[in-house]
């Protein structure tokens, strides 16, 4: 297992932008150090790390800090460009694609994320971020389909490239809020392709033990963030 | 297909910061384009067409292909054209890292920041205020004493945040402070950067961003 030199990501267990890190190591192979952040109590290497945001995730690579997930898995993928899989497509207007859609995601869906768990004061609002994760999905949907004719299966054709690890490090979440909101937001009636795409991705090598499979543990987890954010 | 004609179109508006990141990287390259002014009160059927998913400005069209999101479609100038320097992006992979960590905290935190500063009032605009100040020193200190944000080269977290060197004396107007005094270098860099005939070129003038937002503030119905 090729590791280049000392790898070592500061995270925390569900954060979808942690999650997506570890699931492109894992692609490209590399082995690496995983250090968990208490983000009520955050580390002397963190904030020292990443003075500007102070979030996770970082990637310390020979020492050096790489800050901001999606600047990440683009480091990683040019400095292990011989190493496995390419993560982000070789020809600039598909990587101008794979790029729109990275960002449409972290944009809509993380915003609805939050608005979902950490922003609703209701449960009015609550279903508000809701409507706005079912609006975002139908348009992924839609993309799915395009992207391959719904030939593929993955975002990016026969394997896992940039978007698949930015969608799903979010599906650790998902599971979580199908329990408080009685229904799954990834429903195969409404979202086939989705569906049948978070099955396989779920089960892919490089997403086992890192997405996060244990609704009970996420919820529980839950509870721990809202009072951190309480406490700030 | 979006348009079927050869070569680049630009569909943009004439103050967005965000188009002006495009046009500074176009004409760095040396890159011919057709730029078309979009009327965003009444969306042209080739900018639907084009970002049907936003349906904003900037959009790059390649020989009929969309490019959509200012900082994507830098990257794209900049990937597509690897003949024509400069070469927006720098070779090593972790200078790459730090440029892109900047673009994205300029993207991240300026406009939306720059916007409440100029239609909130109060204490909401006195946090503004606050963070304004904040992002501008983080800009100042992360650029240190070096030429630009790239280091000898202006490069890509220079295009990202040169076209809001003349939204400063908006921000500067409505949150009464002054970025000379603030953050002399950041104030250092950006007469630099309007110097460059890429940026003097394509930057509305400073008044002329105040006059905009002045509006948009009549039409907001904020005094």
């Amino acid at each position: 297992m090729a590791g280049g030199g000392d790898l070592k990501v500061l995270g925390v267990w569900t954060s979808p932008f942690v999650i997506r890190v570890r699931i492109v190591l894992n692609l490209k192979g590399l082995a690496y150090e995983y250090a968990e952040e208490d983000l009520g109590n955050k580390s002397a290497l963190l904030l020292g790390s990443n003075p500007v945001n102070k979030t996770v995730p970082v990637l310390l690579h020979g020492g050096r800090p790489v800050n901001e997930s999606q600047v990440i898995i683009q480091y990683i993928d040019e400095v292990w460009a011989g190493s496995g899989p390419a993560v982000l497509p070789r020809d600039p207007y598909e990587r101008a694609v794979a790029r729109f859609w990275a960002a449409y995601v972290d944009d809509k869906v993380g915003s609805a994320w939050t608005g979902m768990l950490f922003r609703c004061r209701n449960e009015e609002e609550r279903a508000a971020a809701v409507a706005r994760a079912d609006e975002a999905l139908r348009t992924l949907e839609g993309a799915l389909g395009e992207c391959s004719g719904g030939e593929k299966p993955f975002f990016g054709g026969d394997g896992i490239e940039l978007v698949d690890v930015v969608l799903g490090g979010y599906l650790g979440w998902f599971a979580a809020i199908d329990r408080i909101i009685g229904r799954k937001l990834i429903d195969p009636a409404r979202t086939p392709l989705l569906a049948a795409w978070e099955q396989r991705f779920r089960a892919a090598d490089a997403a086992r033990g890192v997405v996060p499979d244990d609704v009970d543990k996420v919820l529980a987890f839950l509870q721990t963030l809202l009072a951190i954010g309480s406490n700030k | 297909m979006a348009g079927e004609k050869k070569g680049l179109q630009l569909l943009d508006l004439w103050v967005s910061p965000f188009g002006q990141r495009c046009r500074i990287a176009l004409a760095e390259k040396g890159l011919p384009y057709e730029y078309l002014e979009q009327d965003l009160g009444n969306k042209s059927e080739l900018l639907l067409r084009s970002n049907p998913v936003h349906k904003k400005i900037p959009v790059l069209l390649h020989d009929g292909r969309p490019v959509c999101e200012s900082l994507i479609i830098v990257q794209y100038i900049d990937e597509a054209f690897p003949g024509n320097a400069p070469a927006l992006l720098p070779a090593d992979p972790y200078a790459r890292a730090q440029a892109r960590f900047w673009a994205d905290y300029v993207d991240k935190k300026l406009y939306d920041c720059g916007t409440r500063l100029w239609k909130l009032k109060g204490e909401a605009q006195q946090q503004a205020r606050k963070e304004m100040l904040d992002i501008l020193r983080t800009l100042d200190a992360a650029l240190g004493d070096a030429k630009f944000f790239g280091g000898e080269a202006f490069g890509f977290a220079d295009v990202a945040l040169a076209p809001f060197t003349a939204w400063f004396l908006t921000y500067e107007r409505h949150g009464e402070f002054s970025v000379e005094k603030e953050c002399p270098r950041l104030a250092a860099w950006a007469k630099r950067c309007g110097e460059r005939e890429s940026v003097a070129k394509t930057l509305s003038s400073p008044e002329k961003v105040y006059e905009f937002v002045g509006v948009l503030k009549k039409r907001f119905g904020i005094e």
